[in-house]
């Protein structure tokens, strides 16, 4: 475990360059125990990593070093929270125009694609990127492919992509070089709910294919 | 509309997103009276015709837009009259705040536009109407001494980043042209290209400030509606002090940049604090 200075108002603590469930286990608690201390503004958990940021005017950098570095190392538990969220999907048609492209890059059909993606459970590795985006972990190899040479400039929002071998929902319409198979009814990311986010770091998502009714 | 930004949700991927320039925010807000957070007025380039239905007190701080009255002061304005902000003379940006504030709605604690995704509002069209608030602290202070001013090949200092040791001294070595597709995400940069090590680099956090170089070598400084996480290494982040400097840049300003170690960088932060509470 490492704490080094990231800029004059952040400290990155980071758990090694490997995604695994022992250092997620290990973001994961460390990003709890930082709810309500005094000076930290903002936390980026990531794979193996936590960004602190911090008002260098309320808490001194040493200070709050020693005090990552303490709570870091008591960490590791087992996660008491688990839930599942289930995120039905329409695939492919309007709704995932490179379903079909998927489905030949793998070499099988484009029903075999969506059992395969929808059968699978995924991680909630964290949120970040835009609001409510998640990084997933789980997606079936076969299913890797490769992102867009130029991103489409309108990915809508909802959309369920595979890129590369990563999978995740676009919150809200963006531009996007990932491979859209469906969408989402679900809103990921609403600022008037409580919380906002629909999923949490930690959480389990499974796709749930739904046959009819538009979006 | 901006304030000081939105915090403690970066961990659902919303950045802070806040004005450009904080310290001339935060300066207008006091030139008036009001709490440093209040919600104010960005304007980026160009301004816009603004007509007081009331009385108001009013300060404008940042770049001169041609408005006709005193920057860095606090300025009457009558009923009926109309502050009209033409396009800038001198650096990007320019805060209008209101004695009393502005009453425009809070998201997730803020009333930060955060324009690209737009959570907590939309850039403001002609005919929008701004509720004056009546949130005043303090009465109006006197003119500001010792305003920034603003340079068109300003020098960027910086601490070490978190990858620093994957890299030489380039960054240093060369001026870096703003390029115009530059906005509140990120300041892109264009110069001699910056050699990055092949390698793969985990996607972690990036702090506001942090000076990426993407595969093209390109630096990018991730400015106050950056994405909270990222891939891409970065060698440096510009100190806390200079950020109301990113705020301030054109298309076409070259920067350059120097390093310095954090102790500098709080000394530099601790004197600009001083400054302020001096208003």
């Amino acid at each position: 475990m490492t704490i080094r200075p990231a800029s004059d108002r952040s400290l990155l603590v980071s758990f090694g360059q490997e995604i695994s469930l022992e250092a997620h286990r290990r973001v994961v608690s460390l990003s709890r125990g930082l709810g309500g201390i005094r000076g930290i503004l903002n936390i980026h958990p990531a794979y193996s990593s936590v960004l602190v940021d911090f008002d260098p005017r309320l808490r001194g950098r040493a200070e709050l070093e020693a005090l990552l570095r303490e709570l870091a190392a008591a960490t590791g538990g087992i996660n008491a929270i688990e839930r599942t969220v289930e995120i039905p999907v329409r695939y492919g048609g309007e709704y995932g125009p490179d379903l079909e492209e998927v489905a030949r890059h793998a070499g099988l059909s484009a029903e075999r694609v969506v059992e395969l993606h929808s059968s699978a459970e995924y991680l909630v590795y964290f949120l970040g990127f835009s609001p409510g985006f998640p990084y997933l972990g789980g997606l079936p190899a076969e299913l890797a492919t490769p992102r867009l040479a130029a991103p489409r400039q309108l990915v809508p929002g909802g959309s369920v992509a595979i890129g590369g071998s990563q999978t995740g929902v676009y919150p809200v319409d963006s531009p996007g070089g990932w491979r859209i198979i469906g969408r989402t009814p679900l809103r990921l990311f609403d600022a008037q709910a409580s919380p906002p986010a629909l999923l949490a770091m930690g959480d389990r998502v499974r796709f749930t294919p739904v046959r009819e009714g538009a979006i | 509309m901006q304030d000081l930004g939105r915090f403690g949700w970066a961990h659902l991927g919303v950045s802070a997103s806040g004005a450009a320039d904080a310290l001339a925010l935060r300066a207008a807000n006091l030139l008036v009276g009001n709490a440093e957070n209040a919600a104010a007025i960005e304007m980026t380039l160009v301004g816009a015709a603004f007509e007081f239905e009331a009385d108001a007190v009013v300060a404008l701080a940042g770049s001169d837009f041609g408005a006709g009255a005193p920057l860095w002061a606090p300025v009457e304005i009558r009923a009926g009259q109309v502050l009209r902000c033409g396009a800038t003379r001198s650096g990007a940006r320019c805060y209008l705040a209101v004695r009393g504030g502005i009453a425009v709605p809070r998201t997730l604690g803020s009333a930060s536009a955060h324009i690209l995704t737009g959570l907590g509002g939309r850039a403001l069209r002609a005919g929008d109407a701004l509720p004056m608030g009546g949130q005043a602290v303090r009465r109006p202070r006197p003119p500001v001494r010792g305003a920034p001013g603003y340079s068109r090949d300003p020098v960027l200092r910086v601490t070490a980043g978190p990858q620093a040791e994957w890299f030489s001294d380039d960054l240093f070595r060369h001026a870096y042209a703003v390029a115009e597709e530059s906005n509140r995400m990120g300041l892109r940069l264009r110069g001699p290209a910056i050699p990055s090590p092949a390698g793969h680099m985990l996607t972690e956090g990036a702090p506001l400030g942090a000076v990426q170089i993407p595969p093209d070598g390109q630096p990018i400084i991730l400015f106050v509606e950056h994405q909270t996480t990222g891939g891409y290494p970065k060698p440096a982040n510009v100190i806390s002090a200079d950020f109301w400097r990113l705020g301030q840049l054109r298309p076409r300003d070259e920067v350059r940049f120097e390093l310095v170690d954090l102790e500098r960088a709080l000394d530099l932060l601790q004197r600009q604090e001083q400054w302020l509470r001096s208003i």
